[in-house]
């Protein structure tokens, strides 16, 4: 006999668990599948910073609203997720960048988002580590960092509490029309199916504009209060978002254990998930350009992980073609913070309750229109 | 005879004869190198650079592997 259910979210990454306790909590019959364990994809490759990102107006409500639906459970959150709301600095290197503060200061201050402006003298008291002169910094101190994994995990655990029902360990190999198909055979029919696979979302889903986009990560020693907050280069704009060459940005981020991530790298084309010497080193040159004495530390790990990058950077988040089918993915680099929101989203749009921000920038139709009329 | 060195630990003057790891200089003193993070105290398991159980605070950097370093004389060691 075929277990029925009314929703099978696909993938027990930060996003799918979300969804997995949205839906159980909605009340609907809910099924979670995972092939691998919990958390183990990109969620535990990235950094885990909840941060209002203002690229897009679009990604700037969707931040914006998923820190909202964070700062509500962080209260709950367990210790093991590392919840520590530490802010972040967006670095300027020169006076051209001080004016780029203004600008997101200014952006942020248009949608209530406190912010403070850091002078050179400022910055060096709040980071003492960092290089100096810096031209200053914009402090959101309204961001957090947190322990992905660990995060993911507990959503896990708050859809089966809800009543949601996990499959672990066996791979899907069809999901379409209202039926999910594993490896061995098996089968669950699902009114609806929810793909929250990330990267992977086009081993079943092919012709999804998705992208995988490596990063490397380097964790260090512990080294409690080297750094405070985390820290962003505001050149980062500039590197991360260039759609379509390789590149490295600072970014530092310390964690409640006194460790310190520091990426980050972006690379199109590049599958292998070997670690990548040159990209690496170019990556700590860049660090230690704004902190020199981060040399002196010892790194302990290092490790790649994919990115899902959409051409437009926004998520893909609501229906498909295929009636039964909807899609929670392509979060790129900002799954963690966008995880709650995703789920909130979703699930109102399934219920028909109306959402909190519109959908309309996150519906995957926005591509098939393109193809239809290119 | 080797020489004798002194060297602080945790700010006390101790002697240790040249060759010494400051893995032992610390046993020798009574000390463990550090504490882990849920605070269990830990000193050399491997000896051979490999476990990373006998980091310490060396000359005032953190997490050096003590048992890969001679003590040297006026070296300042503290646990971590």
């Amino acid at each position: 006999m075929i277990s029925t259910y009314d929703a099978v979210v696909i993938g027990a990454g930060i996003v799918g668990a979300a969804c997995a306790c949205e839906l159980a909590r909605a009340g609907m019959r809910t099924a979670i599948v995972e092939a691998s364990i919990v958390g183990g994809g990109a969620t535990a490759a990235g950094m885990g910073h909840i941060v209002v990102m203002d690229d897009s107006p679009a990604q700037l409500a969707l931040t914006q609203y998923s820190q909202s639906l964070w700062n509500e459970i962080a209260p709950q959150l367990p210790a093991n997720v590392e919840y520590d709301r530490c802010g972040t600095l967006w670095i300027a290197a020169d006076d051209e960048e001080m004016q780029e503060v203004r600008r997101k200061q200014a952006v942020y201050a248009s949608v209530n988002v406190r912010t403070e402006v850091l002078d050179s003298r400022a910055l060096s008291e709040a980071e003492p580590n960092l290089r100096r002169p810096l031209a200053g910094a914009l402090l959101v101190p309204s961001d957090a960092v947190l322990y992905p994994p660990c995060a993911a995990v507990y959503l896990l655990e708050c859809a089966k509490q809800a009543g949601a029902a996990l499959y672990i360990g066996n791979a899907v190999a069809k999901a379409e029309r209202g039926r999910v198909t594993f490896s061995d055979g098996t089968e669950l029919s699902a009114a609806l199916i929810i793909h929250a696979t990330g990267a992977g979302a086009t081993r079943l889903m092919p012709h999804l504009p998705i992208r995988k986009r490596k990063g490397h990560l380097v964790i260090t020693d512990r080294y409690p209060d080297f750094v405070r907050h985390q820290l962003v280069e505001l050149g980062y704009l500039k590197s991360a978002h260039s759609i379509t060459s390789d590149s490295v940005a600072f970014n530092v981020q310390p964690r409640r254990t006194g460790q310190l991530l520091i990426g980050s790298s972006r690379q199109y084309d590049n599958e292998g998930a070997g670690v990548d010497q040159k990209v690496v080193s170019a990556m700590l040159a860049r660090a230690f350009d704004y902190i020199p004495s981060m040399k002196e530390l010892s790194s302990i790990r290092v490790w790649t992980g994919f990115r899902a990058a959409t051409p437009d950077k926004l998520p893909l988040i609501g229906p498909t073609e295929d009636p039964s089918v909807f899609l929670a993915t392509g979060h790129e680099g900002l799954g963690i913070t966008t995880s709650l929101a995703t789920a909130r989203l979703l699930t109102d749009h399934l219920l028909q309750r109306g959402t909190s921000i519109p959908l309309g920038p996150y519906l995957p139709e926005r591509f098939a229109r393109e193809v239809i009329y290119a | 005879m080797p020489e004798r060195i002194t060297l602080t630990i945790n700010g006390r003057w101790c002697e240790a004869l040249e060759g010494t790891t400051v893995a032992a200089a610390i046993m020798n003193a009574g000390a463990a190198c550090r504490a882990s993070a849920t605070g269990e105290l830990r000193g050399p398991l491997c000896g051979m650079g490999i476990c990373f159980e006998c980091r310490a605070i060396v000359n005032g950097k953190p997490h050096q592997r003590t048992c890969q370093m001679l003590c040297e004389a006026g070296m300042e060691v503290n646990t971590q």
